[in-house]
């Protein structure tokens, strides 16, 4: 079995377009959230979402390449970027090493309407042009970002709503432990557009605190009334051991312990067990006692019942050594499909620079968070373990253990 | 829209929306070799052409053009007989 390592990092999200925005961020406790007033427009019960600007991707990627890229793919790709660059790993290396990709992705909203509107409108699939069925697919991070950077090892997307980014680094990491692949390209990404959460609001999920944006997203507190969307990129670079030892490769931390599990339950209201059994089973996965755990990046999207079920959760199963936890979906949003990739990001920067970002707007606890040890301001620490927890609609969950090198 | 005209939007769109080296564009340059146009810009073409000249393009009428040349012929053709009619 080989040892599992991250290499590389690279973001693109709501609280900063690279690692070094990001951190400054995440330290200073920063919201990315805003009313946006188009959505009211256009019917959302609430108009709160996470803000980024669109990439200007013109001069960097070419015609072709651009035309094929969805608003996700364009995320994906800027922080595949910086994750590469921050590896040391070159388009040499990749043309001489048969590098993986395995992303998350659950959606591509704006793309298949805008196809579709073209179609109707003028009775002609033709004229919709090259790029729209390369766009539309669920796979079209994945298709593209193989094709940009001329990958050759494995190539999928993975899909498992708002833990996709977490599984597909879980995944990674079982592939390269397996010593199926030596390296692979793994993230998430989530458009942002006011197409791709309609059907989310439809289910009165979101926080309707529009007065405040940037004090919406609530997680754990006891006036928290619903999540806030988000989006962008998220991609580390998982590597055996061997090979980043061998290419001399800067060592960021490394995977010791992957645990999924499903509800077999209801497909959008949580379990208590599901999560659990997750935990327990990244524990077991890392030979590592809950004791020995420093902090835990949580699932917690600030919706009432999605909070109280992780909350018991982790008291469950940590509740004798009480790590520090925060959601960092308190600033962000909820990334949904790239959030499992981003809070591995978010939680990596902290170990490297001995702290734990708060949970802002965390005020009052109910009656399961007060039994939490959740940082409200942000937390001077020495972080050697760190778990990271995602879940997902239809039951999913992911739950990774990361440890510094 | 006369002749001139035609040629100029094909020559604006080539560079602009194609990004075609503007040196390269001659009236024999090879669409495929020399100007860099694969299967899937054909197909951008047909969309392009449809916007900029109103008519519809099939993918066969593309079986015979080869040259830059060929290509404006066949715009100015269509969009001749389109008047015509």
């Amino acid at each position: 079995m080989n040892r599992v390592v991250i290499t590389g990092m690279g973001i693109y999200s709501c609280i900063g377009k690279n690692l070094d925005e990001v951190t400054q961020s995440l330290y200073n406790g920063r919201s990315g959230i805003v009313l946006d007033p188009d959505r009211k427009e256009f019917g959302y019960r609430s108009g709160l979402t996470g803000f980024l600007e669109k990439p200007d991707l013109k001069g960097t990627l070419d015609r072709r390449a651009r035309i094929m890229l969805p608003e996700q793919g364009e995320y994906a790709y800027v922080a595949t970027l910086e994750a590469l660059k921050n590896a040391g790993i070159s388009q040499d290396y990749i043309n001489d090493h048969e590098i993986g990709i395995l992303y998350g992705n659950d959606s591509s909203a704006k793309s298949v309407i805008e196809t579709n509107d073209i179609i109707r409108d003028k009775k002609d699939t033709m004229l919709v042009g090259s790029g729209s069925v390369f766009q539309t697919m669920n796979s079209t991070v994945t298709m593209n970002l193989a094709t940009i950077f001329k990958l050759r090892g494995i190539n999928l997307t993975i899909s498992a709503a708002c833990a996709s980014g977490s599984h597909s680094i879980g995944i990674g990491y079982q592939f390269i432990k397996a010593g199926l692949q030596d390296c692979i390209i793994c993230g998430g990404a989530q458009e942002i557009n006011k197409y791709s959460m309609g059907s989310f609001d439809a289910l009165s999920a979101f926080s309707v605190l529009e007065s405040e944006p940037e004090h919406a997203s609530r997680p754990f507190d006891r006036d928290r009334d619903g999540l806030v969307p988000s989006g962008g990129g998220a991609t580390v670079i998982l590597e055996s051991l061997d090979s980043a030892v061998k290419r001399g490769a800067n060592i960021l931390g490394e995977i010791v312990g992957y645990g999924f599990s499903s509800n077999g339950g209801h497909i959008s209201n949580p379990t208590v067990d599901g999560p659990v059994r997750s935990l327990n089973m990244a524990l077991k996965d890392s030979g590592l006692r809950s004791s020995e755990v420093d902090y835990i990046n949580a699932h917690a999207t600030s919706t009432p019942a999605g909070d109280l079920s992780e909350a018991k959760a982790i008291h469950e199963v940590f509740g004798s050594s009480r790590p520090l936890v925060s959601s960092t979906k308190s600033m962000t949003g909820h990334e949904c499909w790239m959030a499992g990739a981003s809070e591995v990001i978010y939680s990596m920067l902290m170990m490297q620079n001995g702290f734990v970002a708060p949970n802002i707007n965390f005020e009052n606890p109910d009656e399961e968070s007060v039994k939490l040890n959740i940082a409200k301001k942000t937390v001077e620490k020495d972080i050697i373990v760190f778990l990271s927890n995602s879940f997902g609609f239809g039951g999913t969950n992911s739950s990774l253990i990361i440890k510094k090198p | 829209m006369n002749n001139t005209e035609i040629i100029e939007k094909i020559r604006q769109f080539m560079i602009e929306e194609f990004e075609v080296e503007e040196e390269k564009i001659t009236p024999d340059a090879n669409l495929k070799d020399t100007l860099g146009l694969d299967s899937l810009d054909y197909i951008d073409l047909v969309v392009v052409i449809e916007s900029n000249f109103k008519f519809k393009v099939k993918p066969e009428d593309f079986v015979g053009i080869k040259t830059y040349e060929d290509f404006c012929n066949y715009v100015i053709s269509r969009v001749n007989s389109k008047e015509l009619v």
